[in-house]
């Protein structure tokens, strides 16, 4: 399937193993990625917290752009914190007809109008719903079998559930649980796996971010988890980058791997740690790599 | 856990399973768990089981309940580990998120426990409460009359005035959780009562004093769960972010915690770049929304202590020190276009916000 695809900042910023490992794992899925690279930072609620129609102009702008890819389904994003920001955007330019007028006037110099309806979802979601975890099960080639993987979502994409389409038919704050087990692994539930990583506030009480951080990854490693995922590299940044100073707030030894959700389905599908970028976190995610290694061994 | 279901409801009794936190502090003991089987049609609350189990099973269960209709907001507990009124949750909704066919009745979080199902909400809730000066101070002089207020701006107020004082979204609040000192949604939200409120003669003073605490509207870290906790709608993080809007962007309060320099600093660099520039957004929040912020003594200090981190994010090839120092950027073409946007929308005389609470959905 072909899609607009909207890679976000912090993907080729300061996590660009994200970005590479989906650019690995989109064709082993069959997936047509068509970047965006026109398009602009959703804000991250940063923006919206300054002038609220600021951020939804700057999202309509990259709506529209989406809607210009010939062919394309739909949008897809691999950011929880994209997700969250820009369908926050989505309600009010979808909700009210002369708001959206409003916005596309401010769009208009530059040729771009947005139309109501857009559908954008992240990767997870489009694995779930338009892959279906079937069709992925069926392209597993190095089963995630013995992997204890703990999912760390994001708040973005879990809250608010009526925005973001949550309801019993779409359980999507339980996808990740699922995707796991269809890769072969074993889930591994924790306190933190739906709350917040704290970075939004790094910035302004880095003490109570890394605790919040901290807390979760402590509360992982107790539950014997091998390995986090997630779907929002911001998370990635507190949890993975910020790990050595989060040890140090909750006073105890960390060591947690946490990895990008297109890594964990591109190790189910075959493909090398290190062509996934797994070598390029901070916490070197060992576990992981030597369980890949002795996957690859017991099957030679 | 608000009611929605369409299908039809038995009126014949069934049993259903509740597993209640049973635990007095004054005993000397730990906390335990109680189960008791009983029995009520699916359309009763959850309230109406607790207090079938006590009349029948065990008088010694404490709970908090008066009006049994979602109004008083006295019996907030938490259901299936989430935040709920007890009288506002029907026993077939709340066994279907219950995970082993039992429903699972806990005390709110964030509140000491006075026994079993009852929290301190004085020690917690009512003291931030008060802390947000929850009262009208008038503009003067009094009118002779009323006053004359415009209808968005009163409709607008309604939503936080719907706040029950349940205490559900503080007792999921995720800041509070590692910073108890956190001012908390529900008081944050009676604030913006007030802030909104034109008639109300003390909104810089409010939002000035609000800005400068360490535990005010920057130690919210955004993660919706009060949104998803309330019971009546009131938004409590879309007030604070109302809160964060006017303090930086209205009444440009500029507070020692970076929050309105991390706004102003995240905002200048999408202009300037389309982009995020990680690197640039840290000294700038502590140092001032300038290239030059990173010289200012407080993002050297905050550079210094990120150092590790930094140094091992270029190692381990996370991050190109060309990237780092550089940034990233859109097109020249389309950096113009967003350099467009900011123009024509800041450019207005006034900030326009469409408040869907107040104008609701359209199509």
């Amino acid at each position: 399937m072909k899609v607009a695809y909207w890679p976000g900042c912090v993907s080729r910023g300061f996590t660009p193993e994200l970005h590479g490992s989906m650019a690995k794992v989109a064709p082993l899925l069959d997936i047509e990625l068509v970047e965006l690279d026109r398009g602009n930072c959703c804000g991250a609620g940063v923006i919206a917290e300054h002038n609220q129609e600021l951020a939804d102009t700057l999202n309509a702008r990259t709506f529209a752009l989406a809607q210009q890819v010939e062919g394309a389904e739909l949008m897809m994003n691999i950011c929880s914190t994209c997700q969250g920001a820009q369908t926050e955007c989505q309600e009010r330019l979808d909700a009210n007809a002369q708001y959206r007028a409003h916005v596309n006037e401010t769009l208009s110099s530059d040729g771009l109008t947005y139309e109501k309806g857009l559908t954008n979802k992240n990767f997870l979601w489009l694995l779930v719903e338009e892959i279906g975890l079937d069709t992925l099960a069926s392209k597993v080639r190095r089963p995630l079998t013995n992997l204890k993987v703990g999912p760390f979502y994001g708040c973005y994409i879990v809250r608010p559930r009526n925005r973001l389409g949550i309801d019993d038919e779409h359980p999507r704050d339980h996808y990740m649980e699922r995707l796991i087990e269809a890769l072969g692994g074993t889930v591994i539930e924790y306190a933190g796996m739906r709350k917040c990583c704290g970075f939004p506030i790094i910035t302004m009480n880095k003490d109570a971010s890394l605790k919040q951080a901290g807390t979760h990854l402590g509360d992982a490693m107790d539950a014997e988890a091998d390995c986090l995922v997630t779907p929002c590299p911001l998370c990635h940044l507190n949890l993975d980058l910020q790990q050595p100073l989060a040890a140090k707030v909750v006073a105890r030894k960390l060591e947690m791997p946490v990895l990008h959700l297109p890594q964990l389905v591109g190790l189910a599908l075959g493909l090398d740690p290190k062509d996934l970028g797994l070598s390029r976190h901070v916490v070197k995610p060992t576990s992981v790599i030597d369980w890949s290694t002795s996957v690859v061994a017991s099957a030679a | 856990m608000s009611s929605t279901t369409t299908a039809p409801r038995s009126s014949v009794p069934q049993a259903f399973k509740l597993r209640v936190r049973r635990y007095d502090p004054e005993s000397g003991q730990a906390a335990y768990w109680d189960e008791h089987e009983i029995e009520l049609e699916g359309h009763r609350s959850v309230l109406e089981g607790i207090l079938q189990a006590k009349n029948r099973f065990d008088g010694s269960i404490g709970i908090r309940c008066s009006c049994r209709q979602a109004i008083c907001g006295s019996c907030g507990v938490r259901i299936n580990g989430e935040p709920a009124l007890a009288c506002h949750t029907h026993l077939d909704e709340a066994i279907k998120s219950a995970k082993d066919g039992v429903i699972e009745i806990e005390p709110m979080g964030n509140m000491p426990v006075i026994k079993d199902l009852i929290v301190d909400m004085d020690a917690v809730h009512w003291k931030k409460v008060r802390r947000v000066t929850p009262w009208l101070i008038a503009k003067q002089p009094v009118p002779e009359r009323e006053y004359i207020v415009d209808r968005e701006s009163m409709v607008d107020v309604t939503q936080t005035m719907a706040c029950i004082q349940c205490g559900a979204c503080v007792s999921d609040c995720l800041a509070m959780e590692v910073d108890p000192g956190f001012i908390g949604p529900a008081a944050l939200a009676k604030a913006y009562r007030f802030v909104g409120d034109p008639r109300d003669d003390a909104r810089h003073v409010r939002l000035n004093d609000l800005s400068q605490d360490p535990q005010g509207i920057y130690d919210c870290t955004h993660c919706f769960k009060c949104v998803e906790a309330c019971p009546k709608d009131v938004n409590p993080m879309g007030q604070i972010m109302r809160l964060r809007r006017i303090a930086g962007s209205d009444e440009q309060i500029v507070d020692v915690n970076n929050g309105h320099r991390h706004e102003e600093a995240f905002t200048t660099l999408i202009r300037d770049y389309g982009l995020l520039h990680e690197a640039e957004l840290l000294p700038r929040s502590y140092g001032g929304d300038s290239w030059f912020g990173k010289f200012h003594p407080a993002a050297g200090k905050e550079l210094l202590s990120s150092l590790p981190a930094i140094v091992k994010a270029v190692v381990k090839g996370k991050v190109s020190p060309t990237k780092a120092i550089f940034g990233h950027k859109i097109a020249k073409r389309d950096l113009d276009s967003v350099k467009r946007i900011y123009e024509r929308v800041e450019g207005k005389p006034q900030r326009y916000e469409l408040n869907l609470y107040i104008v609701g959905e359209d199509e």
